[in-house]
């Protein structure tokens, strides 16, 4: 039962062979025995998800069903959700029942889905191991030694562990897609705007959007038909027409023309790993695709541009932590001032304080022209280069991380490095295209990510691209050792 | 460019977070360290580049000026450090 998809755990409620109370308990027992292995999740609460998984079986019972009623799912602990812990994994919430839902959860609520747990994150978001979580870090299932990749690590870990069918995660730099890579599992990251952000804790609101993480396309597409949709609450949203993501799974490949951007393929990517990308295009070759280069001459301009603009960003969206109206408040302060001081130099951990110090410097007077200005100037650059690209091909692939998970502890005392870690996947948040990580191997045990990225709005065909290659490989299908 | 201590502190304190001197001593190193990435940015040439905001070029959407939320004040109060008679309370401002 653990190891199906999501339409086959479906037709099995459908079919009574499960209920949705009895598939929840299944994971709660697992997530019980084997969470403190992996710390995958950060809140569990087994009355609620066992409401809603009986709420669940009434809708079934009754043959109100859709899709994914019944079916339980592990959610980011960056989206509100009323009556549950959600801390966004820092101290600064790390008492924040919220009031309300975010847009997301209101919509897995309404399809009659059941929340697992919140899983454990960066905290807000920021970092690329899941090493700079108040709750600790979280170990990568394939290797416990190793990171699961960041910042929607707990995600990523806890789909990996099968402690939960999917689950969602936020992706501001490749936070869906490099932990998705790292894990082996399948994350999508949708065209900025689709998903609505309502509810889900800002980072930096220019380049956040949420997307789920799954075993296969198929099930991405899934989670994404529920998650997707115009929301009044978001002022970015899109208001477009409705899309089935599931509809042209099955088209076949014949005549994709496929962009391998120069840039993706020279130094900086760890040999073993790139042997295993171009096994997966020469996979592709077979399914009838053609290649060509194509040139992103302004990519390495990217993780800088990223470093100002995310921060930026941050520094605005953070300031609403001041302990006044929610969260953390320093226990002892002298005035105003000091509160807010003490508050947040208790409540932040060291890399969101890193942050929000970059960002209110790059806004300051005198030097916002030079670094911000600039950094939005060589957004539009990279944006650019996308467009040129894709007058030539449908679909752009590359790796989705320089190398495989990384040990625990080798990169967290060194942001740069950190930092690097994302080459491959902040353009495409820059650009606000969409983009996917795809299971293509492994490199010593550890998972490999082939990455997709999209024109705007292409989200059905990668979900088709990404498919039709896991209809000819079972990378996706692999589970880590010793989880029983 | 090198950002000195005192910048440090200026930025923190501009950002309302209290530094001890030895925190504002390694923040010091890695920001310095993260700057000399972002200064790859500042060889380019970007004369007559549209500086692009937001990953969609839109306009920003209106809505009716209507009232479409429902009072929960006390929902929202109850997750607050501390509230009386229905207000936020801080410490005092003027004496």
């Amino acid at each position: 039962m653990i190891t199906r998809s999501l339409s086959a755990l479906a037709r099995a409620l459908a079919a009574r062979e499960i209920s949705s109370v009895e598939l929840t308990r299944l994971y709660l027992e697992r997530i019980a025995r084997l969470n403190p292995k992996f710390n995958a999740y950060i809140s569990v609460d087994e009355e609620k998800s066992l409401a809603q998984a009986r709420a669940a079986d009434d809708m079934l019972a009754a043959g109100q069903a859709g899709p994914l009623t019944g079916i339980p799912l592990a959610q980011k602990d960056i989206f509100c959700a009323r009556g549950w812990l959600t801390t966004c994994g820092s101290k600064m919430l790390s008492n924040f029942v919220s009031p309300y839902d975010a847009t997301v959860i209101e919509r897995f609520n309404a399809a009659g889905t059941v929340i697992l747990g919140k899983t454990n994150m960066d905290e807000f978001a920021m970092g690329s191991s899941n090493e700079t979580s108040h709750f600790g870090a979280v170990r990568n299932p394939w290797n416990t030694e190793c990171v699961p990749g960041g910042s929607s690590g707990g995600s990523a870990a806890a789909v990996a562990a099968l402690l939960a069918p999917a689950a969602t995660g936020t992706d501001t730099g490749g936070s869906i897609r490099q932990p998705a890579a790292m894990c082996g599992l399948t994350g999508l990251k949708p065209t900025y705007g689709v998903v609505s952000r309502y509810g889900m804790i800002a980072f930096a609101s220019s380049l956040d959007q949420g997307g789920p993480m799954a075993r296969s396309a198929e099930d991405c597409a899934l989670l994404l038909n529920t998650m997707a949709g115009f929301d009044e609450r978001d002022s970015t949203s899109l208001d477009r027409p409705k899309e089935d993501y599931t509809r042209d799974v099955e088209k076949p490949l014949a005549g994709l023309k496929i962009g391998l951007p120069k840039e993706f393929f020279g130094e900086g990517c760890d040999p073993d790993v790139m042997k295993r990308i171009e096994e997966a295009i020469a996979e592709y070759r077979k399914l009838g695709a053609e290649t060509i280069e194509v040139s992103l001459p302004n990519m390495k301009l990217a993780v800088p541009a990223y470093y100002v603009i995310a921060p930026a960003e941050a520094s605005s969206n953070l300031s609403r932590f001041d302990g006044v109206r929610y969260g953390y408040r320093a226990p002892e302060y002298a005035d105003l001032n000091d509160m807010y001081s003490k508050t947040r130099a208790q409540g932040f951990g060291e890399e969101v304080k890193r942050r929000i110090l970059i960002g209110t410097y790059v806004l300051s007077h005198g030097y916002y022209d030079a670094y911000y200005l600039q950094a939005q100037r060589i957004r539009r650059l990279i944006a650019n280069d996308f467009v040129e690209a894709f007058k030539q091909c449908d679909v752009i692939m590359g790796p989705t991380s320089p190398t495989t998970a990384f040990r625990i502890g080798e990169k967290a005392s060194d942001p740069v490095q950190m930092y690097l870690s994302d080459i491959y996947t902040i353009a495409v948040n820059l650009a606000g295209l969409p983009g996917m990580a795809v299971p293509a191997g492994f490199v010593g045990g550890l998972p490999v990510g082939l990455q997709l990225i999209g024109n705007y709005f292409s989200e059905a065909r990668l979900l088709n691209v990404a498919h039709r290659y896991q209809q000819v490989t079972d990378w996706h299908l692999q589970h880590p050792a010793g989880l029983d | 460019m090198s950002l000195t201590l005192e910048q440090v502190r200026r930025v923190a304190q501009l950002a309302r977070i209290d530094i001890s001197d030895a925190e504002a001593e390694s923040t010091l190193g890695h920001l310095n360290g993260i700057f000399s990435l972002i200064e790859e940015m500042q060889a380019v040439d970007t004369r007559g580049v549209e500086p692009m905001a937001h990953a969609q070029d839109l306009a920003q959407r209106l809505r009716v000026d209507e009232v479409t939320e429902v009072n929960r004040r006390d929902a929202y109060q109850a997750v607050a450090p501390e509230t009386e008679a229905g207000l936020y309370l801080v410490p005092k401002v003027i004496e």
